[in-house]
């Protein structure tokens, strides 16, 4: 079932401006920090300052008594929440245990902030501290505090703490047959450190919620349907009652497609019958929201003298916070997903130790696991000396070929991405000292998901789109774009809108590639719905069978010539809608399958500072296959963040916990994410294979681009020194220990 | 009869087999249908799953057909960020 | 906590506000005067979201206390387009997709400016080097570099 139909372009591929754009740079916009009410109250959160901690008693009693202070919210004050989101809550706000430095363990609603945060002083919580840890090779070290008991699923392999609690494994084939064809193996152990998503907009909401149970909610996230839908099976709500309004968004990378404050924010709302505002410090953002997972990987590969894999195998340690989680499993899939293999295993393994719950992270579980495979890979091809471009083609998989996590690829470009490394000048630019060059390939699933969305034809021709998916990267823009593509008609006609949940049906949330891709469809699908209706109404206007009427060029055509009736257009078919039967409008709600896989290929230049390790990034270029590229400036800058996060993330970023279990770098000095004055221009190529599952071909692109660039930058930084880093970050001091160990 | 493939460590689920045969024409009959075969994968079929049918995954939508030579491979429930 | 009387000029418009002595500018815009356009995003001087000038000098809200205001002129986002006419940075901005979520963008706005007040004709590395203050986590910087440099270009064959 193709919904693919090539043809020719007139709106899409044009480089237009986005509808938000100028409150955007006029400072207009309003994000979820930027809004007030009536009588506002203002929220702050107590957190934990242990990792790992009993809380026998909570004392509110002076904070109560602060002159300001309207309510004060402990787990108390929380109903039992909806089986399967206990873990959601428990992270919102601490039941019988802190599990982690920053976990929240009360809350205020107070009249300035100043009030706020001086109640929080005056509540008094005693706390049993109990044994912690930290780092994902001491938690699955049986012996280990154990972060929550009763958690292990049956599969997990004996010889390991209870902190493993998930465990996947996936592959094809024998690898033990496979490195027996191999002329050379090898075996590797890496560690990377976990980052955060980093967005620069701290969470921040403002909720009512009366007694009677309705509220409203303002709040940025990349999911408002989510957010309605956890605030209420954490309080026990009904979701038609809470109306969330999703703000623009500063940023979310999947760090903000769950809820940390707003349930709270509603609790203290309810308590003390006002609107009350929260906004998240920056330190509360890194000690207690988003980060992702840390690693312990494992590689085996075995490879032929001409470059053959003929085994592949990884196992995978993904440490993802106080709570049990699936990442792993995104770990274990894309490994070696790029590859057309024999013999392929690789096993995750999800590990909870006393740190935030992890959230996704773009590509949730790709990039670290890519980065494992990929250096090994990188290794092995310096080790038979052979070209690592050459080496991918041959290995690279295509359409037909059985993945390594099971299912056959359709049609992609990964050969079309590697290919076009050839064709840059970057590739085949000449290197100087202290320089090296590193290549890796990644990949992504993307999916769809529940997608509702609402078109409108208005009486003066012009379009109305009305959807549910907060707008990151100008989705708005390449929505209309879409919609004016089908109308034929010009992008200035129609505007694309994001609606809260009381005026929309159920969306997943601005993640998983999903929007341009399954928003775009369903506003394709609404349009063509209209036009369908359309055809209906001028049939009988112009006394014709309804297949006598044409839609092309923007405009209704009559193909019975006798007629001689002449082309209508939007406009004149608006200006009729009440008289051929009132207003014109379509909605389409859909659980839109049919996404498409997407791969890419990044190039990287690095150059070390021998006597320090300092690393700068030289050049660097993404390559990635959009299926179609609705916007092509958008979906360079997908490519380009996703990239310089990806550095970030190979460089510099890091969780740094100390002995006693604390975040000790919960700020944006320490936490040190790119500046523009460490990155170079990031060049891009757009490769376009359609995608068979949407009408115009679109793949998601938000997502495979942070998925090559850790091993991209490792295999640079390895090449430009002549010693193999297995660790990320690599900071000046691990890069230095490897020059200086190699002496 | 449609051939499901079972993948790693899931196929502990299903007695150990690598793929089974079912009698099913979309993903609403096999999902109903596998964990009344085998009762084990019940418990990781409510956790959710992806189910790749013909090389497209499927989260959710049960009328996707199933052909007899449909490639049909179940997966844990794909996320995103 | 005792405030203080402030009279000041922002965007041009004579101000006046009571704050608390400890309040920052940042504080003041935001909460006291309405103008949400100058954005928080660590209140530590890190990320350059808040960015303002104060006469003249590019500066972090989030630093400098709402009374240090006092008989300065402050220059805001909300000052940077002429009535409806947008500036030629804001302008080129929305052209060469220089945003994509969009917070950072009035704080590197208002950053480029100030640059381009003291170097109409910065090279790459100067633009990277001003605006590394200035932490965007969307775009990689690529397109806002490129953006400065051709408002820069522009400006340059305007004025000659």
């Amino acid at each position: 079932m193709s919904e693919y139909q090539a043809k020719e372009f007139k709106v899409l591929g044009q480089r237009l401006q986005r509808p938000d754009g100028i409150d955007k740079v006029t400072g207009r916009a309003k994000y979820g920090a930027d809004t007030e009410a009536a009588g506002m109250l203002h929220g702050k959160i107590l957190r934990s300052p242990h990792a790992h901690a009993r809380i026998l008693s909570i004392d509110t009693s002076a904070a109560e008594a602060l002159n300001g202070v309207k309510a004060v919210v402990t787990r108390a004050d929380f109903p039992t929440a909806a089986k399967g989101y206990e873990d959601v809550q428990d992270n919102c706000m601490a039941g019988e245990r802190a599990l982690y430095d920053g976990h929240a363990v009360a809350a205020v609603a107070a009249t300035s902030k100043r009030i706020a945060k001086q109640a929080l002083k005056l509540i008094k919580v005693e706390y049993e501290t109990l044994p912690h840890v930290t780092e994902v090779e001491a938690a699955i070290t049986v012996g280990a505090p154990i972060v929550q008991a009763g958690q292990v699923s049956k599969r997990v392999p004996e010889g390991y703490s209870d902190n493993v609690v998930r465990y996947v494994s996936f592959g094809h084939g024998d690898i033990d047959a496979g490195i027996a064809q191999a002329d050379a193996t090898i075996e590797r152990t890496y560690r990377t450190e976990a980052s955060h998503q980093g967005y620069i907009e701290p969470h921040a909401c403002l909720a009512t919620l009366n007694e009677d149970g309705r509220g409203d909610l303002w709040v940025c996230t990349q999911g408002h349907f989510w957010i309605r839908d956890m605030s209420c099976a954490v309080l026990g709500l009904e979701s038609a009652n809470l109306r969330v309004t999703a703000s623009e968004i500063g940023g979310g990378f999947g760090g903000k497609t769950t809820v940390f404050i707003e349930p709270v924010a509603l609790a203290l709302s309810k308590k003390s019958g006002h609107a009350v505002k929260l906004v998240m410090t920056r330190e509360e953002v890194l000690r207690a929201t988003g980060p992702t997972i840390s690693t312990l990987m494992h590689v085996k590969l075995g490879m032929t003298n001409d470059g053959r894999i003929t085994a592949a195998y990884a196992k995978l340690f993904y440490q993802s916070g106080a709570y049990k989680q699936g990442c792993a499993d995104f770990g274990a899939m894309p490994a070696f997903a790029p590859y057309d293999l024999e013999n392929v295993h690789t096993e995750g393994f999800d590990v909870v130790t006393n740190r935030p719950r992890t959230a996704s992270y773009r590509a949730p579980g790709a990039p670290t696991a890519c980065y494992a495979a990929e250096s090994a890979i990188d290794e092995l091809c310096q080790q038979l000396n052979l070209d690592p471009l050459a080496v991918r083609l041959k290995n690279a998989a295509k359409e037909g070929t059985k993945s390594s996590y099971g299912p056959t690829y359709e049609d992609h470009g990964l050969i079309q991405c590697l290919e076009a490394v050839k064709d840059t000048e970057h590739w085949n630019a000449p290197l100087g000292a202290n320089q090296g060059r590193g290549l890796a390939a990644g990949f992504w699933f993307n999916f769809g998901g529940e997608t509702s969305v609402s078109t409108f034809l208005n009486t003066d021709g012009s379009i109305t789109v009305t959807e549910g998916n907060p707008d990151i990267g100008g989705s708005r823009a390449s929505i209309s774009m879409m919609v004016a593509e089908e109308f034929g008609i010009n992008y200035d006609q129609v505007r694309t809108t994001v609606t809260d949940t009381g005026s929309m049906g159920q969306n997943e949330p601005t993640h998983g590639s999903r929007v341009t891709f399954a928003v775009g469809m369903a506003a394709i699908k609404c349009s063509r719905s209209i036009k369908a209706e359309i055809a209906q109404r001028l049939a009988k206007t112009w006394d014709v069978a309804v297949d006598q009427v044409s839609w092309q060029d923007g405009k209704a055509h009559c193909l019975d010539a006798s007629k001689g009736i002449e082309p209508m257009s939007l406009p004149e078919i608006g200006a009729i809608a009440n008289n051929t039967g009132g207003p014109i409008g379509a909605h389409h709600g859909s659980n839109m399958e049919g996404a498409g896989v997407a791969f890419g290929v990044h190039i990287c230049d690095t150059e070390v500072d021998p006597e320090t390790g300092y690393v700068t990034v030289q050049r660097y270029t993404a390559i990635q296959d959009a299926g179609k590229a609705i916007q092509p400036d958008y979906v360079e800058g997908q490519l380009q963040g996703g990239a310089v996060q990806g550095i970030g993330w190979a460089l510099n970023e890091e969780y740094v916990y100390g002995e006693d279990g604390r975040l000790q770098n919960p700020g944006f000095l320490d936490y040190r994410i790119p500046v523009a004055s460490d990155m170079p221009m990031i060049d891009t190529v757009i490769i376009e294979v359609p995608n068979p599952g949407h009408p115009f071909g679109v793949r998601g692109v938000g997502e495979t681009p942070i998925v090559p660039p850790l091993a991209a930058v490792g295999n640079a930084v390895s090449r430009a020194v002549g010693v193999r880093y297995n660790h990320l970050p690599m900071s000046p001091p691990r890069v230095l220990a490897g020059i200086q160990a190699a002496k | 009869m449609a051939h499901i493939q079972i993948f790693g460590s899931l196929r502990d689920l299903f007695a150990g087999e690598d793929s089974v045969e079912l009698d099913v024409k979309n993903l609403r009959e096999l999902l109903l249908k596998l964990p009344a075969a085998y009762p084990d994968c019940q418990e990781e079929i409510d956790e959710g799953v992806s189910v790749s049918i013909d090389g497209k995954i499927i989260n959710d939508d049960w009328f996707t057909p199933i052909r007899p030579d449909s490639e049909v491979v179940v997966l844990p429930r794909i996320v995103g960020g | 906590m005792s405030s203080t009387h402030v009279s000041t000029t922002i965007n041009g418009q004579a101000v006046e506000y009571v704050c608390p002595n400890d309040a920052s500018l940042l504080e003041v815009l935001r909460d006291q005067l309405g103008m949400t356009g100058t954005k928080e995003g660590c209140g530590s001087g890190d990320c350059g979201a808040c960015s303002v000038t104060v006469d003249g000098r590019l500066v972090c809200s989030c630093l400098v206390l709402g009374v240090e205001a006092q008989n300065r002129q402050v220059e805001t986002i909300e000052g940077m387009a002429d009535k409806n006419q947008l500036h030629k940075l804001q302008q080129v901005f929305l052209e060469k997709a220089a945003l994509q979520c969009g917070i950072c963008t009035p704080g590197i706005l208002i950053a480029a400016r100030s640059l381009l007040e003291k170097n109409p004709d910065p090279t790459e590395k100067e633009v990277r080097y001003w605006i590394a203050g200035n932490l965007c986590r969307c775009t990689g910087y690529d397109k806002i570099v490129r953006a400065i440099l051709e408002t820069a270009k522009q400006l340059r064959e305007e004025a000659a």
